[in-house]
């Protein structure tokens, strides 16, 4: 309740009797949003301090969403203040949150304990984020994930077929039909087969998959899966507006060898030129659907030696790791970590070149399109080029790995002719060795350009010191004006690979999950009242329905036998946000968090006889220490 | 004194004028959405609740603020520890004949626009007035009641007290305000119509010569 809906409510004049209309219950609203940039003049220290200075109750402008690598989580921070704020637990158990310890996250997890989570994906519609879904993916274990934007949690985790360290994932298309997996380390096809390495040449194979999207469940399935040869699948994006129904791969270790010993980074790096692999896939739709595919470990294989005009080979420089689509979706942007271009592709030309049969030469099947007719440019932005992104303003920003750097250059047109050093317009230098990049949401259709941020691998020297085990940086950059300028440093846990940065506007979640609400479907074992809670033993299970609420359990005794599977489901019944409690039974590695309105379930057996509390973990009121029961094995 | 009571005595089966009926009529107009508005509204705040509590007191609901109106749910988890009653609808015997009562006003006020004279237009006003009082006191007592009633083997032990019916007070952390809502405006409202269109009756009767009373008077 404001002081200004009080008064109002006062105050209200006689006049407006007859006037309808109900007295509304006006929330506080933030105070504010983004940084204080403009509020006072000054230095150019003082003027990035108040360009990141997001003021206590004033809330952050954008959401960085940024991979947490192989903790196999995703993490959240604030833009422009950089403030780590959540932490998504997706591949590996997370005690704070309880996932990986109730029984449908322990589920999801299957075997693993851990994975390595890489590139965030959101969902887009008309080539913009809607705030729906995220993925991401896991390059370890041939799985993706999505997060449901709503709640922040995972809510789904596929694992796929013959998929072997699904590194060019999760890039998603413009209305999000699908999102991308790939090989990037290549194994014997169909997976599980053996074959020595010796053999890698012809028995190691890449595969690269279409992974469907649910338009209204976001649910994911394996669309198709193409068989390529057996190059190292890298790094990814979808085609938007003219290029609107392509992916596009790079690819490393076009040598198609691995020789024992002999050093992967040296074998793989001795053409000039690797590729990117570029698929047509409604046209990989369309052979599906027409039933031209082999079925290999249960999933649908595209053959391109069978079928053509689905996928085609761009020459690149060797080494390549992004490839990056302009925001008007015209140009194709390729980087080469080992050399100091990156090249610009027009999807014009790379149509023409596809009609005109324009190839120089065919690998597995794959035409591989002539080098010198779909290039638009090569751009000199530096030493180690990465990864790209993209302002309003028709200017690109790539990432220099080796020189420590970012980019700034424009996109085309270019003068023909004209040296191209002109186009590189500015550099900041990095701190140090920036892997990923992203600008507020640099890879939609409308980049913000206002906001960059630069994942650094190496944070050396510039924070209190921690010991040997050195976070990585990341750091952001005022991109709005002329020049680049460097505003804040954060450190992050391991390790972010990839980024993506949503305008808080675009996200709407809820808080509660209200009882009733149809958006979440009632949990079969919820309870509500104290009244409906019980114990029921039906041979050796023991089955618990209880409620949680400041600031008890009920019920708060629980009696079995040594040897009893015992099932509890807890409902949190608080319907307030940031009511959260905890179910954490002592000696039984229990650790629920139920948040308000969710019920969560649990299954042990209770091996060990004696007395053990079970108690709130989550701080809930000034008698959460008294949140307490017992679970007593005789 | 006694003059005036016998004046008023003789004009009571005066007929009521035109713009006095139009009064009346829009008097029950203003009936008609106090079904559908808050009639009260308490607030509660404080520094953990940014957002504050909100509770609406309708004339056939309790209705909590917030998403789903959980706020009422919030403030019976709050109200558990110092040990006071569930505040619950079905407890409020008010929600459920202050609509019939209501509507039996609203019912009179257009049988009076439509046929009525100033006695039947001072009936519907006593009665009115009658019932704004008594669902005042009825509130008040409903809201000490559960103020002074507190189990004894609460949590945190507070004295008994009354919450505020029209103002502001601290209970605990809590700032607590109580104020009429919309709905109670439009009964005022309801009241002022009737109160006008008893005047423009009545001055006619005070006029000279053209009114029956001042003839009546000269007799």
């Amino acid at each position: 309740m404001t002081e200004k809906t009080k008064h109002r409510l006062i105050a209200l004049p006689m006049a407006a009797l007859l006037v309808g209309g109900l007295i509304s219950c006006s929330e506080g609203p933030p105070s504010g949003r983004g940084g204080r940039g403009g509020a006072a003049g000054g230095s150019e220290l003082t003027n990035a301090a108040l360009a990141t200075y997001v003021a206590p109750g004033d809330l952050d402008e954008y959401y960085l969403f940024y991979s947490g690598g192989h903790s196999g989580q995703v993490f959240v921070a604030g833009v422009p203040s950089m403030r780590h704020i959540a932490t998504i637990p997706v591949f590996t158990p997370y005690p704070g949150t309880g996932y990986g310890f109730d029984d449908e996250s322990k589920e999801m997890l299957g075997e693993y304990t851990w994975g390595d989570s890489h590139h965030p994906g959101p969902s887009e519609t008309d080539g913009e984020y809607d705030g729906r879904w995220l993925f991401i993916n896991d390059n370890a274990n041939g799985r993706i994930a999505r997060i449901d934007l709503k709640d922040f949690k995972t809510k789904q985790i596929l694992k796929v077929p013959n998929i072997s360290a699904n590194h060019g994932s999760s890039f998603v298309t413009p209305n999000t039909e699908y999102v991308t997996m790939a090989t990037r380390m290549s194994i014997p096809f169909p997976a599980g087969t053996y074959a020595d390495v010796t053999e890698y040449a012809t028995e190691y194979k890449g595969l690269v998959a279409g992974i469907h999207v649910d338009p209204e469940s976001g649910e994911m399935s394996l669309g198709w899966e193409i068989l390529v040869p057996p190059f190292n699948y890298d790094l990814g994006d979808a085609g938007k507006g003219p290029s609107e129904g392509y992916f596009f791969w790079t690819c490393y270790n076009s040598e198609r060898e691995f020789i024992e010993g002999g050093k992967l980074e040296v074998t793989a790096s001795q053409k000039d030129k690797d590729y990117i692999l570029m698929v047509d896939w409604r046209a990989a739709q369309a052979a599906v659907d027409a039933g031209n595919f082999e079925v290999h470990g249960g999933a649908q294989v595209i053959m391109p030696e069978d079928v053509s005009g689905i996928a085609w080979f761009i020459p690149l420089a060797k080494s390549p790791h992004g490839v990056d689509v302009s925001p008007d979706g015209r140009w194709i942007i390729g980087s080469g970590k080992l050399s100091p271009t990156t090249t610009v592709y027009d999807i014009e030309k790379i149509q023409a070149a596809i009609q005109a049969n324009d190839f120089e030469e065919t690998i597995d099947g794959i035409p591989v399109l002539t080098y010198e007719s779909v290039r638009e440019a090569e751009i000199p932005v530096g030493l180690g080029p990465l990864h790209t992104q993209f302002d309003d303003r028709g200017n690109a920003y790539t990432s220099l790995f080796v020189e420590s750097a970012v980019a700034k250059w424009k996109l085309p047109p270019y003068e023909e002719g004209a040296d191209m050093n002109q186009y590189v317009l500015d550099k900041i230098p990095v701190a140090y060795n920036i892997g990923h990049l992203v600008s507020a949401e640099g890879d939609t259709q409308s980049p913000d350009g206002n906001y960059l941020v630069a994942l650094n691998k190496l944070s050396k020297g510039r924070h209190v010191s921690v010991g040997p085990s050195i976070p990585e940086s990341a750091q952001l950059i005022d991109i709005g004006g002329d020049r680049m300028s460097l505003l804040y440093d954060a450190f992050t846990e391991p390790e972010p690979h990839y980024a993506v940065m949503i305008h808080a506007d675009k996200l709407d979640p809820i808080e509660v999950y209200q009882r009733g609400d149809p958006a979440w479907p009632a949990d079969p074992d919820a309870v509500w009242e104290v009244e409906e809670t019980r114990i029921e033993r039906n041979g050796n299970m023991v089955e618990v329905w209880m409620l949680s609420v400041r600031s008890f359990f009920a019920p708060d005794v629980i009696r079995v036998n040594q040897g009893d599977i015992v099932r509890v489901h807890v409902t949190n019944i608080e319907q307030i946000r940031d009511e959260l409690h905890g179910f954490a039974v002592d000696e039984y590695n229990v650790n629920l968090v139920i948040d308000p309105g969710e019920t969560k379930t649990v299954t042990f057996v209770a091996d060990k006889p004696g007395v053990f509390p079970f108690y709130c973990t989550n701080f809930c009121s000034a008698l959460h220490q008294e949140m307490q029961g017992y679970l007593l094995v005789r | 004194m006694l003059a005036w009571l016998s004046r008023f005595a003789t004009v009571l089966d005066q007929p009521l004028i035109g713009k006095s009926r139009l009064l009346v009529a829009a008097a029950f107009l203003a009936l008609i959405p106090t079904f559908f508005v808050p009639l009260w509204h308490m607030s509660f705040g404080a520094q953990q609740y940014p957002e504050g509590l909100d509770l609406y007191v309708y004339s056939h609901a309790l209705v909590g603020g917030g998403e789903g109106g959980n706020d009422l749910t919030e403030i019976n988890v709050l109200n558990h520890y110092i040990g006071m009653d569930e505040l619950r609808e079905e407890d409020f015997t008010e929600l459920k004949w202050i609509p019939l009562v209501i509507g039996l006003i609203g019912v009179l006020t257009l049988r009076t626009a439509a046929i009525g004279n100033l006695r039947s237009l001072l009936d519907v006003m006593v009665m009115a007035a009658y019932f704004g009082a008594f669902s005042l006191w009825s509130f008040w007592y409903k809201l000490d009641f559960y103020g002074k009633n507190l189990d004894p083997r609460a949590a945190v032990n507070v004295d008994p007290f009354t919450p505020p019916v029209f103002g502001h007070k601290m209970v605990g952390q809590f700032e607590v305000w109580s104020f009429p809502a919309f709905g109670t405006y439009l009964l005022l409202g309801f009241g002022l119509f009737l109160l006008g269109a008893l005047f423009l009756t009545w001055r006619t009767t005070t006029g000279d010569g053209e009114s029956p009373l001042a003839t009546s008077n000269g007799g």
